[in-house]
């Protein structure tokens, strides 16, 4: 009798817990009662969330959620970082488990609405593109009818991949895998002819082959991926502080706010630039962090020009060109509204 | 009259110490409880999912699923518009075409095993034992791992594939064989099979009853399987031999047309059958040597030979030993195939709770689907071995 009792409400708890999006207390205040952000990541993508040698996580997604520990505590390594699969990290961000995801993941209309979620800042403007050995002489994506393709299951890429050979009437075999790591190795082993994932992706995996130069990447992107943090619906004030802080990195770097000069700036006259650090206004406050939380983002993480090169831009490997992910000013995408 | 009354007082006990309906009460308190946790525990995630405004509702199970499959068999794919529901039945397929086939791999393979570990011939018991206790001791997982890898793997690629006739080929993509089409009166083939089957069932059956009763054997089984191999063949010939094959032909990436059996099937089938054939083989020994020598002997005595008395004498008598435990071996490896994930083979875990949960997003229906139809096949598998169970049991009298 004891044993069953136990078991029905343990059994039922589990079920309870499973979903508990929508409680009483804010995300920020939990957070700030924890005194860590709990943000989930990837398994490791170079540049955009991996561990290093002493494996310290790095990576332009990482450096997003230190920015929104750096904003809440003044500490930007005041971060928790759980490893997801493309699969689970849904459900870990609708159960509750962490309190952000920015893991990769392109902003789409289904995922916004039916599955919960709230996009936040594009971090990373994207597209899908393929990878083959340069050995098979292709130009061109449309030369792969009949190819094996291996993906990631649980992706954009999975159904753009689909979209794609439908659209040109071609032939393919995919073969689909839970995690990066596995699709990799069943391409690099000869089990597909093609690998697929966001262009980045393809720049950053080439990285791990043992001979990167016998792969190519061809030149069709053959979709929109806007890379976005995403958190749960129903607490718009959490959702308004992750927005904001990618807006702050932006507007820092449009308004020439760097790491290095970040204290000088605050003695400038410039009302934008004194409205951005807090010297004027309590913008900080609207979002339930302190007012100099823009001073506490850039001098600890950076300005998102600084970000951007320093984990996937010319400071790094991955050698990224800018491209769309450049300000708007100078003809990119990145644009943010303006703290007024 | 005082009996009476010393019975009446004794029935008459107040319900309140009575052990009985207190027991009762007790009983349906639990239930209630039990029940009021589990509504609770529902409503709670209802209402959860409603305010997070998660979708939720078995809506998703007709809306296109825009992905494809590598593995069918049924029709499935992104441009013929099939639904969620179909990968679900596509997956669920897979999962028992792996299950089936691994479970009579197993099976074949265990007894073999089995008997080989009482051999009387040094290296083939020790050669077995080692069989079985490196394989039973090590991690499943693992095993997957190294057929997939490092067994299908080093293959060749598709250009450079190991034919055989020019008809089959081996690369690192699967095996490729000529894709046979039947034609317009392949048909009668079916049925003159079908015909075989019912005749040697039929026959088999008299032949018993006759030696039951007279005491004249009949080999029904000899002649059974030569009508099963006869009769298809003259209704195949005397149609016509309406069979075709498209072969399969060399083209840039991989060979097109025939039929493929996918690297991913192969190292599960493969991991499953001889993981789950190690168990087996354990469990016959056992059943073996639980029946008595005394039984063999005396079979010996009866003038029955070798193989009769293995047949009729220790094998029946073994069974019941053998396969209460065979059951959980069949149901473990059922259940173990939901490892494909790790190998990418579309299985029923890997197609809808991997793409389908992540692209519909709705976690409690697809996971409670997903345990129900588990329950189903074992319950079903249990239920299947319980009857032959009781049919293989000592009939007591």
């Amino acid at each position: 009798m004891n044993i069953f009792l136990k078991a029905a409400a343990f059994g039922a708890a589990a079920l309870g817990l499973s979903v508990t999006a929508a409680s009483a207390q804010g995300v920020l205040q939990k957070t700030k009662d924890r005194g860590q952000v709990v943000c989930g990541t990837g398994l490791g993508i170079a540049g955009f969330g991996m561990p290093d040698e002493k494996g310290v996580w790095k990576g332009i997604d990482i450096d997003y959620c230190r920015a929104i520990a750096a904003a809440i505590f003044n500490d930007p390594m005041k971060v928790k970082t759980v490893s997801l699969t493309a699969k689970d990290r849904f459900t870990a961000l609708q159960s509750g488990e962490i309190d952000v995801l920015v893991r990769t993941t392109t902003w789409t209309m289904s995922r916004d609405t039916s599955l919960g979620l709230n996009f936040a800042g594009i971090n990373y403007y994207d597209g899908q593109g393929f990878m083959v050995r340069k050995s098979m002489n292709i130009k061109s994506a449309l030369e792969l009818n009949g190819a094996s393709v291996c993906t990631q299951q649980g992706t954009t890429t999975e159904l753009n991949l689909a979209d794609y050979f439908r659209a040109n009437k071609m032939k393919y075999e995919v073969v689909a895998f839970v995690t990066n790591d596995e699709t990799i190795k069943a391409y690099e082993a000869g089990r597909c002819d093609v690998f697929t994932t966001d262009a980045s992706g393809l720049f950053a995996e080439r990285l791990k082959f043992q001979k990167p130069d016998d792969h190519m990447i061809l030149p069709e992107i053959i979709s929109k991926e806007p890379l976005a943090a995403s958190v749960r619906h129903g607490d718009d004030q959490w959702f308004d502080l992750v927005k904001w802080v990618h807006f702050a990195m932006l507007n820092a770097e449009e308004l020439g706010v760097t790491q290095a000069n970040v204290d000088q700036m605050l003695k400038s006259d410039n009302p934008e630039i004194k409205r951005l650090l807090g010297t004027e206004g309590k913008f900080g406050e609207m979002i339930g962090v302190p007012n100099d939380w823009v001073v506490r983002i850039v001098k600890h993480v950076g300005n998102y020009g600084e970000v951007f090169e320093r984990n996937v831009g010319m400071g790094s490997p991955l050698k990224i060109e800018r491209g769309k992910n450049n300000l708007w000013t100078k003809g990119g995408l990145q644009y943010a509204p303006p703290i007024r | 009259m005082t009996t009476n009354l010393a019975n009446e007082g004794a029935t008459r006990v107040s319900p309140l110490y009575d052990p009985k309906v207190r027991g009762i009460a007790y009983q349906v308190l639990l239930g209630l409880f039990i029940l009021f946790l589990i509504y609770e525990a529902t409503t709670n995630a209802i209402e959860n999912l409603k305010a997070a405004k998660i979708a939720s509702g078995f809506g998703f199970w007709t809306v296109e699923a825009g992905f494809d499959i590598n593995q069918k068999l049924i029709e499935f794919s992104s441009t013929g518009g099939s639904t969620y529901g179909q990968a679900f039945w596509v997956g669920l397929l897979n999962t028992l075409l792996v299950a089936a086939i691994g479970i009579v791999f197993a099976t074949v393979f265990g007894f073999i095993v089995g008997i080989a570990r009482l051999s009387h011939n040094w290296i083939i018991a020790k050669l077995s034992m080692v069989y079985v206790e490196v394989i039973r001791n090590t991690p499943l997982l693992l095993q997957l791992l190294f057929w997939y890898n490092a067994v299908l793997k080093p293959l060749p690629d598709p250009r450079n594939s190991v034919s055989l006739f020019g008809m089959f080929f081996l690369n690192n993509r699967g095996v490729v064989m000529p894709n046979p089409i039947p034609g317009p009166h392949f048909n009668w083939t079916w049925y003159a099979t079908m015909l075989a089957i019912v005749l040697w069932i039929a026959l088999s059956y008299i032949a018993r009853k006759r030696q039951a009763e007279t005491g004249k054997r009949f080999p029904a089984n000899i002649i059974g399987f030569a009508l099963f191999i006869i009769l298809p063949l003259i209704a195949f010939l005397a149609a016509g031999s309406p069979l075709g094959f498209e072969y399969p032909k060399q083209s840039r990436f991989n060979l097109t047309g025939g039929m493929q059996i996918y690297p991913e099937f192969v190292a599960l089938l493969l991991g499953l059958s001889f993981y789950t054939a190690a168990f087996i083989a354990e469990n016959v020994r056992a059943g073996i040597l639980a029946v008595s020598k005394g039984q063999s002997e005396a079979a010996h005595a009866l003038g029955l030979s070798n193989g009769q008395t293995l047949r009729l004498i220790v094998v029946p008598q073994a069974m019941r030993v053998i396969i209460p435990p065979l059951t959980s071996q069949y149901l473990n490896l059922t259940k173990n195939s939901s490892l494909a994930v790790a190998i990418g083979y579309p299985d029923l875990v890997q197609v809808f709770t991997g793409t389908v949960l992540n692209q519909t997003g709705q976690a409690v229906e697809v996971i409670a689907i997903t345990m129900l139809v588990y329950l189903s096949i074992s319950l079903t598998t249990s239920l299947l071995m319980n009857i032959y169970n009781r049919r293989m049991a000592l009939v007591e009298r």
